[in-house]
């Protein structure tokens, strides 16, 4: 199985002294999933020994491009081209015939953490190249991927288990593995978010081997600054659809974030008269685990505040810490002027805090409990008597007037939430805590999978919290929802706030290059 | 899918949930039916109250299993925990010469702190409930077993010294594991934790915690405190079920609780299903106890050997098993 890597590397000496230049081409990619056209008459152009961005915000179908290329999927229409000639790619078998590698972002999924660095390497030959050979020869497996290992300066040992590797040393064992095969085109998605500056630059030196030895590199990125170091091309989406390609010099910040953007204005947030009062809630120094780096935050009575930020950018891991749902959070939290000693989220309850949460079936809602006992769920006590009886009769009154008042579509109280739609559900577990009645509510992507009516009622709901007084804080990486329900806004990047902004004072295209940690560095 | 399969289909589903909700109770009237006809003593009262007798400790033990499965954990020790009260009351009037209320109150109290270790580890290490209780089956049944010292204990045993213990088991003792006591005792057993579990703010929690953790715990629920009280539940009635293997059998043999996991098992996860709950639930972990009783008892009389039992009792739970887990898929 050496043999087999060898040749294929032996094969991609040949193909440099060539000079052989390879060109991928895709032509009128589309792809519909139930409910949503995901990609539209996408063109896409690249060459090999060039670094090519892919950009575009969150929903914009990069993504799925890439996945299209790599084989994940059959059911698009369009036509993919290599060296001129059609290439027929409807698995990821195909893909890797025709020399294209993917590095998908959650590196855990294609990595077997319990074997060692160099199995994991040589794992394509070790499951198909053996030849009907049954034993592995375990020296010259470690041999071949620590030459593998030595020829991209990736310095790592190969005997180490994976389990035992950083995220970014992980990064680099699938890469080196993506090489150990026919590696002509390599996609990189979102490769750099989970990094520390120094594994980027590392990361990078890999990148920029690679281009030399003639591979084509197709890096996904949200990250605006690190794309102008290292790539010279770039392909803009928006919305499954192309919106330019061009050499990346030939572009400003701004302009990528513009058309990033487009122009899009929805009608349907609530207007509001905002009556802004006193500082309610404020944390000080908030730092969770790398994911959060010294957040501070204030929100008034009757303000609701957005955190904006892309994917990744720590907004979930702040809300879950303010909330007290995370033991390695560290920080100050102040109620009405009080300190509060939040340390899990019982008391955070008790204390008058409320989180919906971005995963709504794993943290939301009990699918094998009635619409009634979801309801009730963090206010129970206002419907226990003597002993802790319940009463049943209230409960049912209480969660039909949530019911009515937020428009749950169910056929009554007693249906099991499992057999709601999506947005009903998100409607029930925004609901128990109006019962619960909260003074701080902290929304994390809480329009997530909902279709267009249940947002509205769903910002309308949140509009009328504030009407009543209470502190809103309001996660969402869809700038058009902070730009519509929030009078104030904290933009969040790689666990930092970058930066405080009137919402009436600022556009879209201001918090996105902050978002992207443009003009910054 | 054309219409006429798709009503073809909901009929099945339909027929399926029917057969789920109300299998238990049908087989259980259909096992009265066979053996009334197929023996002449089965119906008979002596009977009855004989079969409620003999699983009266299983129920008892098996509604504690029952409430830490509401919270999603699984107390493997409970046998190991029954013998350990087994062997403690026996010997507290054995041994020490105790009257009947030291010997409940030492052996439940030392039962709860059973159900603290259990707790203890299973909620700090995060270790999966049913790993960690293994051990600790392991642990608790080696603990039962040195305290006696290997030993059966009863009235007039020689102790180590080589002189005969003098204590006495108390009368009013004696009468717990007779009926109608032992009876009354397991139906109010069940009553309680059913009213507990259905009717009170915490046994809501609980199966609010056994169906969700992680959105139990962002409803501001106190998961660790109610799992902690789950496990001093289980142990506790594991604790009440050795009692009254004690007062039934008047000694404590070497591991006497142990065989009692496996049917207590069998009975909460037979349960699952009865009536629709879904979950584990006081009342159907009972009809699981009756449906075994009747079925070990039955076939006794038709002279189906002894050793021969597990057979039966394994191929019910892994059919209750069966339903269950392939509604749940569902």
């Amino acid at each position: 199985m050496d043999e087999g890597a060898l040749s294929c590397l032996e094969r991609k000496v040949r193909l440099l002294a060539d000079k052989n230049r390879s060109l991928l081409t895709m032509k009128g990619i589309s792809i519909a999933f139930p409910g949503v056209q995901a990609l539209t008459e996408v063109d896409f152009h690249t060459e090999s020994g060039r670094a090519h961005a892919l950009i575009g915000a969150n929903g914009a179908g990069k993504s799925t491009l890439m996945k299209v290329l790599s084989g994940a999927y059959s059911h698009y229409t369009g036509e993919i081209w290599i060296d001129g000639e059609p290439a027929h790619i409807r698995s990821p078998k195909d893909a890797k015939a025709y020399g294209i590698q993917i590095v998908y972002q959650e590196v855990d999924t294609a990595l077997i953490p319990n074997l060692s660095v160099g199995e994991n390497i040589m794992l394509e030959q070790t499951v198909h190249g053996m030849n009907g050979k049954h034993f592995v020869h375990w020296r010259s497996l470690h041999q071949s991927a620590q030459a593998v290992l030595d020829r991209l300066r990736v310095n790592v040992p190969t005997k180490k288990l994976v389990q035992d590797l950083t995220l970014a040393e992980k990064q680099m064992v699938l890469i080196a593995r993506s090489v150990t095969m026919d590696c002509r085109f390599l996609v990189l998605d979102e490769p750099t978010a989970p990094l520390s500056q120094s594994e980027t630059e590392a990361l990078f030196a890999l990148v920029r081997l690679l281009k030399s030895e003639g591979v084509g590199i197709i890096f996904i990125s949200h990250r605006l600054p690190e794309l102008y170091e290292i790539c010279d091309d770039i392909t803009i989406m928006r919305d499954g659809r192309l919106v330019i390609r061009e050499e990346i010099a030939k572009l400003e910040q701004h302009e990528v974030v513009e058309h990033m953007l487009g122009s899009k204005l929805d009608g349907q947030f609530p207007r509001r008269e905002s009556k802004i009062g006193e500082t309610g809630f404020e944390a000080k120094d908030m730092y969770d685990n790398g994911k959060v780096n010294g957040v501070s935050l204030t929100v008034r009575k009757g303000e609701i505040v957005g955190l904006a930020g892309l994917v990744g950018a720590g907004k979930t891991e702040l809300c879950r810490a303010l909330f007290g749902a995370s033991e390695s959070a560290k920080g100050e939290l102040i109620l009405n002027g009080v300190k509060l000693r939040t340390k899990d989220p019982h008391r955070a309850v008790q204390n008058g805090l409320a989180l919906v949460p971005e995963e709504r079936r794993r943290e939301g809602i009990f699918v094998e409990e009635s619409v009634v006992v979801n309801m009730t769920a963090s206010s129970l006590s206002k419907f226990a008597g003597l002993g802790a009886w319940l009463n049943r009769k209230r409960e049912k009154q209480a969660a039909d007037g949530i019911i009515r008042d937020l428009g749950v579509k169910t056929p009554n109280g007693q249906a099991k939430v499992r057999n709601l739609s999506g947005g009903n559900q998100q409607k029930i577990a925004i609901g128990k805590w109006l019962l619960a009645d909260a003074d701080v509510y902290i929304f994390d992507e809480p329009t997530k999978g909902v279709d267009v009516g249940a947002k509205r009622d769903i910002y309308n709901l949140i509009a009328e919290l504030a009407s009543r007084g209470k502190c809103i804080l309001y996660a969402s990486s869809e700038i058009s929802e902070i730009m519509g329900i929030t009078d104030r806004v904290y933009v969040m990047y790689d666990g930092k706030i970058m930066k405080e902004l009137e919402t009436a004072r600022t556009n879209e295209e201001e918090i996105m290059l902050y978002s992207t940690g443009g003009l910054i560095r | 899918m054309n219409s006429a399969e798709a009503t073809r289909q909901s009929k099945n589903a339909g027929a399926f949930q029917l057969l789920y909700k109300y299998g238990t109770i049908l087989t259980i009237l259909l096992l009265i039916v066979f053996f009334g006809t197929m023996t002449d003593n089965f119906l008979n009262y002596t009977n009855i109250i004989n079969i409620l007798r003999s699983i009266s400790i299983v129920t008892i033990i098996a509604i504690g299993l029952t409430v830490s499965l509401a919270v999603g954990g699984f107390d493997l020790s409970v046998g190991s925990t029954a013998s350990i009260a087994n062997a403690l009351v026996i010997s507290m009037f054995v041994w020490h010469g105790q009257n009947i209320g030291v010997g409940l109150v030492v052996t439940l109290l030392f039962c709860l702190v059973v159900g603290l270790v259990n707790a203890f580890l299973v909620i700090n290490f995060k270790i999966q409930d049913m790993l960690m209780t293994l051990a600790t089956m392991f642990v608790f049944q080696g603990i039962a077993l040195t305290y006696t010292r290997g030993a059966t204990v009863s009235e007039n045993m020689i102790l180590p010294s080589g002189e005969f213990a003098t204590g006495q088991i108390p009368d009013s003792f004696g009468a717990l594991g007779k009926a109608p006591w032992i009876i009354i005792i397991m139906l109010v057993v069940v009553l309680l934790v059913h009213i507990f579990l259905t009717y009170t703010k915490h046994g809501r929690y609980m199966y609010m915690i056994g169906g969700n953790p992680e959105a139990a715990k962002l409803s501001g629920i106190a998961v660790n405190k109610y799992r902690l009280l789950a496990y001093l539940i289980s142990a506790l009635f594991a604790g009440i079920g050795g009692i009254i293997l004690g007062s039934r059998v008047m000694t404590a043999e070497v591991n006497a609780g142990g065989p009692y996991l496996m049917d207590a098992v069998a009975a909460a996860f037979i349960g699952f299903s009865v009536l629709g709950a879904g979950k584990p639930n006081a009342f159907g972990t009972f009809v699981g106890a009756v449906l075994i009783g009747i079925l070990s008892n039955g076939l006794i009389m038709m002279s189906v050997p002894y050793y021969a039992m597990d057979i039966v009792k394994g191929s019910v739970l892994a059919l209750a098993l069966a339903i269950t887990y392939f509604r749940s898929r569902r």
